[in-house]
């Protein structure tokens, strides 16, 4: 690896020497904050070792909201720069490691954490079991994943960041173009984020296949299960596709290969193709858990069965198969043939069909049904629409012939922010509202938490749809600045005052979280929305066994139909005489060490310190073999521990 | 209730002849076609086979050697036969169809 750190970048960039500063503060505010508090203790048992996925899954949401923060702030400094023309709020170096780290942050390290943490809060609560499969394993996707985003992170500071786009293609991305740390650090963030999540694939696969509770056959599972399923189908076939790409890239890179190189016989396209093998799945990935939420919190705010239950699993799963054969629509101007690109065109309109079944059967279930326009129902409300028009304008995306016209236009960029955001983080706050008492024992706000969503909501229209209207007019993506008398600039600025409008949402948000922490409603039933499935059975927030008893399940949303007498309440609540010890995992520091032994070994590939990389392989192989050989992993908790914690929960039978 | 996790089997441990012959022959396998590329043994459509052909082996020895793919806990069906076989399907869609992508390039030169 030749990396020219240019060190220079540390003092001559206001922008960067700020961050450097700001980084420097709250890290010595943190480390004060833990010290005098005494909290060092409490954070390494109740955190840092931790393998309850209740847990985990708060960690996730931490990072992924942080990681929202961090991908909105590189948006507003983007659409900052495009407000007006010939502006020189930032430079064209500086522009182009924004849009880079703002893609891949959002994608990688906002939307797939944000889907993670709901699975890990969620799936074993809906099944009745009391941890996830793999719950060493658990800890170490997410330590992985956290240090990997670091890793991205820390780029802007130390090195320069990657500015080869999200998409990091070569031969932009090879070294010819991009001789500096900054697509090593893309690279290998990717690479040890990636590992987390093919990980965090396996263990919910297995989670859901072999964890159910007695009764809990695959036609009794909720909706959100199912399409935690279908995406750990699509994350298990499709994420070693992008660690193939990306090691091949790094061999480029590192050792002089030419994979990519056309000059010595390597082709960069094959990086392409690779590269959308992994990516198209990639958003359904993100997508289809929030269909799953859209299910549960439609359902559960219109007090109805869901429209087509059926219905719904078919479409998740043929989404999740026919997912895999659209790739090539992300680079039909490649000109691989008519044949080539009418395949992927049609397969890509196919798609339509079963997501169009999914938002008829979310219509028909809120049908005469007795709506509640709580926060969840007003994000999956404000899906609807918003979806709506990105399918319509993917459909057109999808016309291969016309894909030459709209292809890297500002088009292409409304229609997947209309996508993502309409759907994967609509969906995401939608499930965060949903299950927020569930993890933490309080509801959150709901007046400052409706001036989010209207902030959020009209900030989301003002900002892109000007956009689909400046594709038509030329306007290319990733361009860092344009002349004025070419009609762009009205569009443009009005986009702009979208951007902040959601970024005043954002600040809504934060300020809701920290209102509710202090006077927000405490949850004290276990089941403030009247709900359907079984994690609503249980207190807020569950106890770390989560169920003292597994219940026994006898019907599709169980704990509705317990609660409308149809089946016995009972079922649901722990008798004393049932009562046995419960087996659980033990804690372990070692996913957390063995990620930043990995972490070290992406920084010393970055920069090329062999010592370090040697250092780090050596601590990587040892943690491995210290966990081959060890036996002492799991505990049981006692019976007069389960009968305390139950009877002051006030849930004790008998 | 220990039904629920997966218990940790707690057997003498004896040395993993087994992970030592799959680790010799995957390395064998994967230099095999390095080899053939790097010195220009065969002429393309023979070597895009030899390659496959080693790739393939090598699917079998992780799939017999590491992932114990013929045990089963004898409870439930064996999940791991029907997500293996949509891993196949896919592989296969992968594969061919990335060549079936690709080949426009043959047409270029």
């Amino acid at each position: 690896m030749n990396p020219i750190p240019h060190w220079g970048i540390f003092i001559t960039e206001p922008m960067i020497l700020g961050s450097d500063v700001m980084i420097v503060l709250v890290s010595v505010a943190i480390v004060f904050a833990l010290t005098k508090f005494r909290k060092w203790g409490w954070l390494w048992r109740e955190w840092l070792t931790t393998v309850d996925h209740k847990k985990i899954g708060i960690m996730y949401l931490i990072a992924a909201l942080l990681m929202l923060f961090r991908g909105g702030v590189d948006a507003e400094l983007m659409r900052t720069q495009l407000a007006l023309p010939n502006m020189t709020f930032l430079d064209a170096e500086h522009y182009d490691e924004i849009f880079t780290t703002h893609g891949t942050i959002m994608i990688l390290f906002m939307a797939m954490p944000f889907i993670f943490a709901m699975f890990n809060i969620a799936v074993p609560l809906q099944i009745g079991a009391r941890d996830v499969a793999y719950p060493y394993l658990n800890a170490i996707s997410f330590w992985m994943f956290f240090l990997g985003a670091l890793l991205l992170n820390i780029s802007f500071v130390i090195g320069g960041s990657p500015d080869a786009g999200w998409t990091s293609y070569p031969p932009l991305s090879e070294l010819g173009f991009s001789n500096g740390p900054g697509e090593n650090y893309y690279l290998l963030a990717l690479s040890i984020s990636g590992i987390g999540s093919i990980a965090t694939g396996i263990n919910f696969l297995v989670t859901i296949l072999k964890m159910r509770a007695p009764g809990m056959t695959l036609w009794r599972m909720p909706l959100f299960t199912w399409s935690v399923l279908a995406a750990c189908i699509l994350i298990l076939f499709a994420f070693p596709a992008l660690t193939v790409a990306l090691a091949l890239l790094l061999l480029d890179r590192a050792l002089g290969a030419h994979f990519f190189t056309i000059l010595h016989g390597g082709d960069p396209m094959m990086f392409i193709n690779l590269f959308w093998i992994w990516g198209h799945p990639e958003v359904y990935i993100v997508i289809l858990p929030a269909f799953g939420i859209f299910s549960e919190v439609i359902s559960t705010f219109s007090k109805k069965a869901t429209f087509g239950y059926g219905s719904m699993v078919f479409a998740l799963m043929a989404i999740s198969i026919v997912g895999f054969l659209t790739w090539v629509h992300h680079f039909f101007t490649m000109g691989s043939g008519a044949d080539v690109n009418t395949f992927f065109a049609i397969a890509t309109m196919v798609i339509a069909i079963p997501t169009g079944v999914k938002v008829f059967n979310w219509l028909f279930t809120m049908y005469r049904g007795r709506i509640r326009m709580s926060l969840p129902m007003m994000w999956a409300i404000a899906f609807i629409p918003c979806f709506a028009i990105g399918g319509a304008t993917g459909v057109m995306l999808a016309v291969a012939p016309a894909d030459y016209q709209y292809h890297n236009s500002y088009f292409l960029i409304a229609h997947f922010h209309q996508v993502l955001i309409g759907g994967t983080v609509f969906g995401m706050l939608a499930g965060m509202y949903y299950w927020w008492p569930k993890m933490f024992g309080f509801l959150l706000n709901e007046r400052l938490g409706r001036w989010a969503f209207w902030f959020f909501n009209i900030g989301f229209y003002v900002c892109f749809l000007p956009q689909y209207a400046l594709g038509f007019m030329g306007m290319t993506r990733r361009i860092y600045t344009y002349p004025s008398g070419l009609g762009w600039t009205v569009p443009n600025f009005i986009s702009t005052i979208g951007a902040y409008l959601m970024g005043i949402g954002f600040v809504f948000m934060v300020w809701q979280i920290i209102y509710s922490i202090k006077y927000g409603e405490r949850d004290l039933t276990g089941d403030p929305w009247d709900g359907r499935t079984l994690e609503w059975s249980l207190p807020s927030p569950a106890p770390h066994y989560n169920f003292a008893t597994i219940p026994t399940i006898q019907g599709r949303d169980a704990w509705w139909l317990a609660k409308q007498g149809e089946l016995s309440k009972a079922d649901f609540l722990p008798a004393k005489d049932e009562l046995k010890p419960i087996h659980m995992p033990k804690n372990s520091g070692r996913p957390f060490i063995l990620s930043l032994w990995f972490f070290v070994l992406g920084l010393g590939l970055t920069f090329g310190v062999v010592p370090m990389d040697v250092i780090a392989g050596i601590g990587i192989a040892y943690c491995l073999f210290r966990r081959s050989f060890e036996y002492d992993t799991d505990y049981y908790i006692p019976v007069d521990e389960v009968i305390h914690t139950e009877s002051a929960l006030g849930r004790l039978q008998g | 209730m220990s039904g629920q996790h997966p218990s940790t089997a707690h057997a003498t441990p004896s040395f993993p002849w087994q992970y030592v012959i799959g680790f010799i022959l995957s390395l064998v396998l994967t230099v095999i076609p390095l080899w053939l590329v790097l010195d220009h043994v065969w002429k393309p459509t023979p070597l895009v086979i030899g390659i496959l052909l080693c790739a393939v082996l090598q699917i079998f020895v992780q799939l017999f050697m590491f992932m114990h793919f013929t045990h089963g806990d004898g409870n439930g069906p064996a999940y791991q036969t029907v997500i293996l076989s949509i891993g196949f399907f896919f592989a296969i869609i992968f594969i061919g169809a990335s060549i079936w992508i690709m080949s426009f390039g043959y047409q270029v030169q």
